[in-house]
């Protein structure tokens, strides 16, 4: 089973998860710039934050035969820091680089002015870019966030299918798929989303369109929630193809419209044509 | 140090290669277009420099370069910067470059080291903290670019020797690392058998590409004798990895 988790954060997570990840089947992860649980208080901690994901987690992940990609923004909530703000003139540098798949993940916290500013300007800049874009839905208040995200996703101009809502649950499914946009669940060990709800929703609602991702991070999560789902899957009677629909074909056809998606990439390994790294060997 | 300043050897001319193995239609006038704009107006490279694997591919056009990093060579040696305007252009791709870009500029520099143009001042030492920055990270392929050509012919000593003692942990091998028929010294000898001698205590291999460089001086009696006494050592492992040491060593 080949499995793609399309959002994980994997700056929280250690080499033992890359292992555990690997040995179920984990071939590729899409690892959105989001905040950190610690509040950064200036535009530099960014910078760095941003330089790792392109640099130093991808070369982490391919140690354990992963590839890594990652999405770049100024998330919602330090939009609505006056001291992070400078991060949105600072974003055209990184969302030139080539494994930057999306601009992400960007949305509401709790819905204020400054939100709403930094959301319309980023998904200006995914249009620009010719760049999909990852938006995250909020926690509370969500169906209401999620309308209120569609109409931004609306009045912005980029085309639907560009766009990938994440964190959706029973209520805010339909609409996000009605409007034509790709529907992402984040399923955790306790909140948001189960596995056997999961099953529930693509029983209803179909496969197309819907990717699902552990979004594993600082937090209480689990990054085998994607293998947890696909064996709950076909437990309930779900094909093998159907399965690799979901967690393969899916998150590839989404980010692939970015034309970055490069899965043939060589390991960094094969491309200095020598093996050896000092992760594997517990460091220096 | 009477190597200091001058390039321990010059990579092939990227837009030699590159001519030799065409890129496709596309490809080659996109790097046209961008050398011609950077020749116009230097700081086109920051938005011009990211892009050039998407346009040129990464395909290996022989053993020192692959399309992307000659491509990005060409771009870097088209900037009409010399000195420190051009040593404050690369520092500035190199600090919003991914590893790949990072790379490319490092490699690049043995190339904009020579190419001092009508009157311009040399790059001279003015790259050196790029490799310093490279050298103290992690990335074994960017590491590598760092000890390259520029690096080794401008590095200090001690820096050098440490340097080359880093590749040996990071199993890079030496054959890839610049400069070392010229600078490998008695005292590099003298760490590279310290570390050989902790390897053995711990009763592991030792990389068998050090040995020409402790085998050329006076650490090779010291060590051997240290790993003559390991080989009374009391944990078997401890004493056949010294077993398989001094053999080497011979
Ligand atoms: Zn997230």
């Amino acid at each position: 089973m080949r499995i793609f988790d399309p959002h994980i954060h994997m700056t929280s997570r250690t080499t033992d998860d890359y292992e555990a990840m690997h040995a179920v089947g984990v071939r590729a992860v899409v690892e959105p710039a989001f905040w950190l649980g610690q509040p950064r208080t200036s535009p530099d901690s960014f910078y760095d934050y941003f330089d790792a994901l392109l640099g130093w987690e991808p070369y982490r992940a391919a140690q354990f035969g992963i590839q890594h990609f990652c999405t770049i923004a100024l998330n919602p909530k330090e939009a609505n820091d006056p001291r992070c703000r400078p991060v949105l003139d600072e974003l055209p540098r990184y969302l030139a680089k080539d494994r930057v798949v999306a601009v992400g993940e960007i949305g509401y916290d709790s819905m204020t002015p400054e939100e709403d500013e930094a959301l319309a300007l980023q998904l200006g800049l995914a249009v620009e870019h010719g760049l999909p874009a990852l938006v995250h839905t909020p926690h509370r208040d969500k169906a209401t966030g999620t309308r209120r995200t569609l109409d931004v996703v609306r009045e912005s101009g980029i085309a639907p299918e560009l766009v990938l809502l994440d964190h959706l649950n029973e209520l805010t499914v339909g609409m996000v798929l009605d409007s034509g946009s790709w529907a992402g669940f984040s399923i955790y060990p306790r909140t948001k989303m189960s596995e056997d709800r999961m099953v529930a929703i693509l029983q209803e609602h179909g496969t197309d369109r819907i990717l699902v991702n552990s979004a594993a991070d600082w937090g209480r999560s689990d990054p085998l929630k994607t293998r947890k789902t696909a064996d709950a899957m076909r437990a309930a009677g779900f094909d093998d193809d159907t399965v690799d629909k979901v967690l393969w074909r899916n998150p590839v056809a989404f980010y692939g419209q970015s034309g970055r998606l490069d899965l043939d990439e060589p390991k960094p390994d094969e491309e200095s044509s020598f093996q050896g790294n000092s992760v594997r060997r517990g460091g220096e | 140090m009477a190597t200091l300043g001058m390039p321990a050897s010059v990579p092939p001319d990227p837009r030699t290669v590159l001519s030799r193995h065409p890129l496709e239609p596309a490809a080659r006038s996109w790097l046209t277009d961008a050398e011609a704009r950077i020749a116009a107006r230097p700081d086109a490279v920051r938005a011009l420099f990211p892009t050039a694997r998407r346009h040129c591919g990464r395909a290996r056009l022989d053993a020192h370069w692959t399309a992307d990093e000659a491509a990005r060579a060409v771009l870097l040696t088209a900037l009409p910067l010399t000195g420190a305007p051009l040593a404050a252009e690369l520092a500035g791709l190199f600090r919003h470059g991914d590893p790949a870009e990072q790379r490319a500029v490092l490699r690049a520099l043995p190339l904009l080291d020579t190419a001092t143009g009508a009157g311009g001042e040399p790059l001279a030492d003015l790259a050196l903290p790029l490799v310093r920055e490279a050298l103290r990270g992690n990335d074994s392929h960017v590491i590598e670019a760092a000890l390259g050509p520029y690096g080794a012919a401008r590095l200090p000593d001690a820096e050098y020797r440490q340097a080359v003692l880093k590749c040996v942990f990071q199993e890079i091998p030496l054959d890839r690392v610049a400069g070392l028929d010229t600078r490998a010294d008695a005292e590099l000898a003298r760490m590279l058998a310290d570390f050989a001698h902790e390897r053995v205590a711990a009763g592991r291999d030792v990389p068998h590409d050090i040995w020409p460089f402790v085998r050329a001086h006076p650490a090779r009696a010291a060590l051997t004798e240290r790993l003559t006494a390991e080989t009374r050592a009391a944990a078997p492992e401890r004493r056949e990895a010294a077993e398989r040491a001094l053999k080497a060593l011979r």
